[in-house]
């Protein structure tokens, strides 16, 4: 057993708190947030410049920085931010000692390293190749090796989760089955490690491509399995986020499960069948098969939508059943009135569980559908469709579950409480505007990675419809609103890690976590009418919009 | 709660709630809806696409575009020739820094086997306002079959990023009467 001076006791929640492990979950979420000030920064450039009356940088520079937006965001922000989820899931909700924590720091320096170097070569100017750096364009050898080393970093990190999970379980820190936070974490970390070796697969071999070591990569087998990474690493951040979702639920409100048996459930078909994503970005490729295509990009009949669709249901099931345990019982939506909606934490928590699945989900598995694709595939819908997912979904519970981690991993209180009230629904609002006018946007035939929809510069012309552009140009001002969203969360929790009023051992410091609703078998007969609502709502929703998209498609050229 | 671990350790034999199961499986039924429709509209739809492609190189294919050119271009257009290939033929479009060549011109309700293949890096097939996107590789030849129904002036977007000139590369197919 470790000495008892490296753990600290956590005077709100009783958790003891492994020192080493508070460390390196602190350094990877400082990583992440400066990132995302970065990333956001460049995404905020691109909205702007996408602005058709707007229409800030040049060509080049466009270009160049919607590659670091993409990489920036998508790739360092989230990963560094995931690696602090890991090890809070682990080493603190099982009272361990992390394992080989030289290791995990030998991880976050890589991580660190790799995310600089790629940075620099794409600021250099000869990398602007997009986020997803498509041979046979070919970008500078060092942006593949820092896209590499970030990778193998986090890569350290997964594994050293991995051991944790086993230190743990060897020296009994924790009775029986593991959390059900930690087993959504565990998926994460399993999912990373089949993503990351699917990057290696790829992304070595066009390493030395690029340094002319390797003479040809063929560009469809590139796609094939790059996105076997770029895809599959997005269902790192849903099980992540889904697993935050539940955290959030049981630290404000005391929620627990339905059922865990459900719940863990849906969290193993994202184990099961998320891998078969690849797919998504294949579906108008030429020379692949519709058997595959159809096979594949359904997940083996959406059997991994199956897992978001009931965590769509049991992460607000069991928010209301522990508000109606506390007595919010009047009518169908009492519970939901009711909720602590001036705690950013919950409230973002929720806006992103309603507007991943109303916009995220919904688009995803429309724009999954191999006929349909042919009507949206890289079209504004694209990105529309992923800002959904992975800003309005994943950056806005990462951003929740910050308002938790100041007091209680950095033990600060938040500095401007009323800004940080106010952040979710700025953030949730500017985000949610740039998924619906991108997705708008594309279903009017708008290119993404496009700098000039006017086309200006071409030999030949074409115009968009005059609704192209309102819609890019709402785009932009949501951005904005989005973009000063970000700057919020940004200061108050650099300030607050910064000058926050430090948080001393007293009990009365900290958020208290909520008690524990319910026991095993009594939420199980408890009624969640507002729930059954709730997902009725949403199915009709989906089912209206999935066949208003086959009656667009009946409308385009007769194929085949 | 969902962060400490669960209360009871047998905790696979819980009993489901009842709502719980019914929206699994009608979650889980709409999912197998999802996925024979995409089968069904192979049968009953009009727009699939065959996957008919061959392995082809840029000098290869540009050959045989050439050839069609050629025989069957009735117009310039600014530098581009305009070509008017008979219904039921072999077409080519060739995509490349920056351009959609040559332009097309099809007859309405005439099908025709339009290949696309590009001769340097990946290129985005968008046709508009129709909204057709296809994505168009070095060294394969993508053919489909279509039948254009509707008449009119249709540009050819590029919708993959293939490099400083991208913005300028639009092409264009007419459909006439």
């Amino acid at each position: 057993m470790p000495a008892r001076e490296q753990f600290r006791t956590c005077p709100a929640t009783g958790l003891k708190i492994h020192l080493p492990a508070e460390k390196l979950i602190k350094a990877n979420a400082v990583a992440a947030v400066v990132f995302l000030a970065i990333g956001g920064l460049f995404g905020l450039l691109v909205a702007l410049t996408r602005w058709p009356a707007v229409h800030l940088l040049p060509a080049e520079w466009f270009y160049l920085v919607l590659t670091a937006h993409g990489l920036d965001v998508l790739l360092v922000w989230i990963i560094f931010f995931e690696m602090a989820v890991l090890y809070f899931a682990s080493a603190i909700l099982l009272n361990s000692r992390i394992a080989a924590p030289k290791a995990a720091w030998t991880g976050f320096w890589m991580m660190l390293a790799g995310a600089v170097i790629t940075n620099i070569a794409v600021l250099q100017g000869k990398s602007s190749v997009m986020f997803t750096s498509y041979v046979p364009m070919q970008a500078q050898p060092h942006f593949y090796l820092g896209i590499i080393l970030f990778a193998v970093g986090a890569l350290i990190g997964c594994f050293v989760f991995f051991g944790t999970l086993v230190i743990a379980k060897e020296e009994h820190t924790y009775e029986g089955s593991v959390p059900l936070v930690t087993f959504g974490a565990l998926t994460a970390a399993i999912i990373a490690v089949f993503t990351i070796a699917s990057g290696a697969i790829i992304l070595i071999p066009t390493l030395l491509w690029s340094l002319k070591i390797v003479s040809t990569i063929d560009p469809l087998m590139y796609k094939a399995v790059w996105w076997a990474m770029g895809h599959s690493s997005q269902q790192i951040n849903v099980s992540a986020h889904v697993a935050i979702w539940y955290a959030i639920a049981a630290i404000v409100l005391g929620a627990k499960p339905i059922s865990e048996k459900v719940s863990r459930l849906a969290f193993l078909m994202y184990i099961l069948f998320l891998q078969l994503a690849s797919a998504h970005h294949l579906l108008v490729e030429p020379g692949i098969s519709s058997e595959w295509k159809i096979f594949n990009t359904s997940y083996a009949m959406y059997l991994a939508v199956l897992g978001s669709l009931v965590h769509g249901m049991t992460v607000p099931g069991s928010i209301e059943a522990a508000q109606r345990m506390k007595g919010f019982n009047n009518g169908l939506f009492e519970w939901l009135r009711k909720a602590p909606w001036g705690n950013p934490a919950f409230a973002g928590m929720f806006l992103s569980l309603i507007l991943f699945g109303f916009l995220g989900g919904i688009s995803g598995v429309v724009l999954g559908t191999e006929q349909i694709n042919l009507i949206m595939h890289n079209t504004m819908y694209v990105p529309g469709h992923f800002h959904a997912t992975v800003v309005t979904g994943t950056t806005l519970a990462f951003m929740a579950l910050t308002y938790l981690l100041v007091p209680l991993i950095f033990q600060r209180e938040l500095i401007f409480p009323r800004l940080a009230k106010l952040q979710p629904y700025l953030f949730a609002l500017g985000a949610a505007g740039i998924s619906l006018f991108m997705m708008g946007a594309g279903t009017l035939g708008v290119s993404r990675r496009h700098w000039d929809i006017t086309f200006a510069d071409a030999p030949l012309g074409f115009e968009y419809p005059g609704a192209a552009f309102l819609m890019m140009g709402l785009n932009g001002i949501a951005a904005v609103l989005a973009a000063l969203g970000g700057l919020i969360f940004i200061v108050v929790v650099v300030g607050s890690i910064l000058y926050g009023k430090k948080i001393e051992g007293g009990a009365a410091a900290g958020p208290k976590p909520a008690a524990v609703v319910g026991k095993y078998g009594s939420a199980g007969t408890l009624a969640i009418p507002g729930t059954a609502v709730l997902v009725t709502v949403f199915f009709i929703a989906f089912v209206l919009y999935y066949f208003v998209n086959w009656k667009y498609l009946a409308e385009v050229w007769p194929l085949r | 709660m969902s962060i400490w671990p669960p209360e009871q350790k047998i905790w696979w034999h819980e009993p489901i709630a009842k709502i719980e199961i019914v929206w699994i499986v009608v979650a889980f039924l709409w999912g197998v809806a999802m996925f024979f429709m995409m089968i069904y509209w192979h049968g009953a739809g009009e727009q699939n696409l065959s996957n008919e492609a061959y392995r082809t190189s840029p000098e290869a294919y540009a050959a045989k575009a050439q050839a069609m050119i050629d025989q069957y271009t009735v117009r310039d257009e600014g530098g581009y020739p305009v070509v008017h290939p008979p219904a039921g033929s072999e077409v080519y479009l060739i995509a490349r820094l920056w351009q959609w060549w040559p332009i097309l011109e099809f007859e309405k309700n005439q099908s025709y086997r339009l290949h696309i293949s590009s001769m340097d890096w990946l290129h985005g097939f968008s046709l508009q306002p129709t909204n057709i996107n296809l994505q168009i590789h070095p060294g394969y030849d993508m053919v489909l079959t279509v039948t254009p129904d509707q008449s009119g002036q249709f540009g050819v977007v590029c919708n993959e990023f293939c490099g400083i000139g991208h913005h300028t590369m639009l092409g264009r197919i007419y459909v006439v009467e």
